[in-house]
């Protein structure tokens, strides 16, 4: 099983997910923006970083990367899809997702360890871990503010398409554990099929004990196990 | 461009239904510095050359900013075509 891992000019965490997919028994590869070719591979992550600089909006302008035609299709096919912060924000430009991801709340660059509640296990990201589980991830973003429509939302919430709310370390999701202003304080979520993920902290910062937390684990344990099993998603 | 042209100044505005994290906090600036300030909107003004004639151009502004410019999801837009 092969993971594409997409670098787009600006994108700086593709080599931390190569390396926490490949410790993770994975075989993850870097594909260029501007190759349009997914045929080899069984699932895509669209990591964290800056991609083209930010510029206009958040993921506006790698929406258009030729890449993500493929991605498109590799999505519609039910395929294993997951956006990391950057990642997660150009997935929402595109329409692959849901809402959108404003600056944050006290507009300040949040770059420290969160706690996050597990809320439902019915998506590639969340398989293998169950409701209520409480994981220390780091967050790393500016524009982490999720922000969606009230008839979207409740959309999400009734086909258990959020997957994660931001919470405090017993797992209490209240507003003072909310560190970005996201709207009931959630940190990731899911397409329809639950084949599309988004997460703004990031599980491949939190793969070794030497990392402080290796709590990100059981995201990409999921993912991989999705790519593994597609059919079982 | 050697060809006709024509400036375009399209505005993207945030909808109101969706937070402004900068407009709220130069509101509180604002209110701080004594004035009185009720609500502060920041919002993008683009200003465009394109190809062609004032009267042909307002699909295919609408286009770009319906593909690019603004994202439908959280804003609104606004074109003014000089004549």
């Amino acid at each position: 099983m092969t993971t594409a891992v997409v670098v787009f000019p600006g994108t700086n965490c593709e080599h931390d997910v190569v390396y926490a997919l490949d410790s993770l028994g994975g075989d993850a590869q870097l594909v260029w923006h501007r190759d349009t070719d997914l045929s080899d591979f069984d699932s895509v992550v669209l990591p964290g970083g800056f991609a083209h600089g930010d510029y206009l909006r958040t993921g506006a302008i790698a929406r258009f990367s030729p890449i993500m035609a493929e991605v498109r299709l590799f999505a519609e096919a039910g395929k294993p899809v997951l956006g990391i912060c950057n990642g997660f924000q150009i997935l929402c430009e595109a329409g692959l997702l849901p809402g959108v991801l404003l600056q944050n709340r006290d507009l300040a660059f949040i770059c420290r360890p969160v706690s996050v509640r597990i809320e439902s296990t019915d998506s590639v990201l969340t398989r293998a871990a169950n409701v209520g589980d409480v994981l220390t991830i780091p967050l790393n973003s500016y524009e982490g503010n999720y922000t969606l429509d009230d008839s979207t939302y409740a959309r999400l919430e009734s086909d258990h398409h959020i997957l994660m709310r931001y919470a405090d370390s017993d797992g209490e999701v209240t507003p003072e554990s909310n560190p970005n202003g996201s709207v009931t304080n959630i940190a990731a979520v899911a397409n329809d099929l639950g084949n599309v993920a988004g997460i703004m902290p990031h599980p491949e910062r939190a793969t070794e004990e030497l990392l402080g937390s290796s709590d990100g684990r059981v995201l990409l344990e999921s993912f991989l196990l999705s790519a593994a099993g597609m059919a079982n998603v | 461009m050697t060809g006709p042209h024509t400036d375009v100044t399209v505005t993207v505005r945030r909808r109101p239904d969706i937070s402004d994290p900068q407009g709220a906090t130069v509101s509180r600036a604002l209110r701080d510095l004594g004035y009185e300030v009720e609500d502060v909107r920041i919002d993008k003004i683009i200003t465009l050359r394109v190809s062609g004639t004032p009267n042909d151009l307002n699909e295919q502004v609408a286009a770009m900013c319906e593909q690019l410019l603004a994202n439908p999801v959280m804003e609104d837009y606004e074109i003014r075509i000089d004549e």
